[in-house]
């Protein structure tokens, strides 16, 4: 077997699950539905067979991940992707860590900066907006969070809203979720 | 749904006259899926091998890991008979293997994810959970620890004002 990805990285891997995913020629009427796909779409991932196997939590929860990551307003895409960076950090889940990062990267077109949140964690050099966006999602991932009133403050002196300051927490929060399925239920391999 | 009725709004303790209300009703559409997301992990029509008492008693145990009190007697709550044990942060499972399996990795997932290993769904089918049910549990841990976080967040919030 290979062996899974044990370092940072914004390359994205595979995802091996530890588990046996659905297989799409069984799947109940139910579990198509809470994988929005038609019989003829083939092209579905691992990640998603794996959690069609409950299909009721799958059904809330692709469109509530849609909606924290990708709805218009409050905090821009590339600051949502920094908070589910932070939490996947914490949480140590590579692939989860690696997509958001990639993500990041394209919409700032910048990698430096998860470069070095990936070298230094908490301690990167980075602007200091986006010290304040990690330092935050970082501290609440933690069990239990970390996370106090003056890195709220932090984050609204350095102009966020409160709008986008809940943005944030929902992005960590989400992540909190994702890397606990994410990390638990498969392993990263490198892609050939 | 009245999102200022929902579990996470009560539980930071916003309502539809706070200063935060506007920014909640803003994302209103979130506060709704989550209460849904909550719904199919504690009270799910078809539960499979983790019943509903079962399940109030890990969320709660999740909980009171997390050091929530608010959030720890929402899901006490939803106790029915046999949750009070396995909310018992000081119960392993005791001589039943299946429960014990299921409360270690629960304390594991929780408060440690990053030291999940395959090694620990290993385990989780030798105390008898199929594939199906290791996913169930792993939704309900997940969830609850995404719940917890959204209300610290939020009371935070309330408290900058």
């Amino acid at each position: 077997m290979t062996e899974p990805i044990k370092d940072l990285t914004a390359m994205i891997p595979f995802w091996q699950p530890r588990v046996t995913p659905l297989e799409l020629e069984q799947a109940t009427d139910e579990q198509m539905e809470a994988m929005k796909v038609t019989v003829s779409n083939t092209d579905i991932g691992a990640y998603t067979l794996v959690l069609a196997l409950d299909p009721e939590t799958l059904k809330e929860r692709t469109p509530l991940f849609n909606g924290i990551m990708y709805s218009r307003g409050g905090l821009s895409r590339s600051e949502t992707e920094m908070g589910a960076v932070a939490a996947s950090v914490v949480n140590r889940c590579i692939y989860c860590a690696a997509v958001h990062a990639n993500r990041f990267n394209q919409l700032t077109k910048d990698e430096t900066v998860m470069e070095r949140v990936f070298a230094s964690g908490e301690d990167a050099d980075i602007d200091p907006r986006q010290k304040a966006l990690m330092n935050l999602a970082t501290k609440l991932s933690k069990c239990p969070s970390e996370a106090t009133k003056a890195d709220i403050e932090l984050l609204v002196e350095n102009g966020l809203g409160m709008d986008e300051v809940l943005d944030l927490i929902l992005s960590a929060s989400l992540f909190g979720w994702a890397n606990r399925l994410m990390h638990v239920l498969g392993d990263p391999i490198p892609q050939d | 749904m009245d999102i200022f009725e929902t579990i996470v709004a009560k539980a930071a303790g916003i309502s539809s006259t706070s200063p935060l209300a506007s920014v909640l009703t803003g994302r209103g559409d979130i506060m709704e899926l989550t209460e849904r997301s909550h719904e199919a992990s504690l009270r799910p029509k078809q539960p499979g091998g983790l019943t509903h008492f079962e399940r109030a008693g890990l969320a709660c145990r999740v909980a009171k890991l997390n050091g929530d009190a608010g959030l720890t007697r929402h899901y006490e709550s939803m106790f029915q008979e046999g949750s009070q044990a396995i909310a018992d942060t000081g119960f392993d499972g005791g001589g039943d293997a299946r429960l014990k399996a299921i409360i270690r990795h629960t304390d594991l997932v929780a408060t440690d994810p990053k030291e999940a290993a395959a090694s620990d769904i290993s385990a989780l089918r030798s105390a008898g959970l199929d594939d199906a049910d290791i996913v169930r549990l792993s939704q309900l841990i997940a969830f609850v620890s995404y719940q917890i976080r959204v209300v610290a967040g939020l009371r935070l919030m309330a408290e900058v004002g």
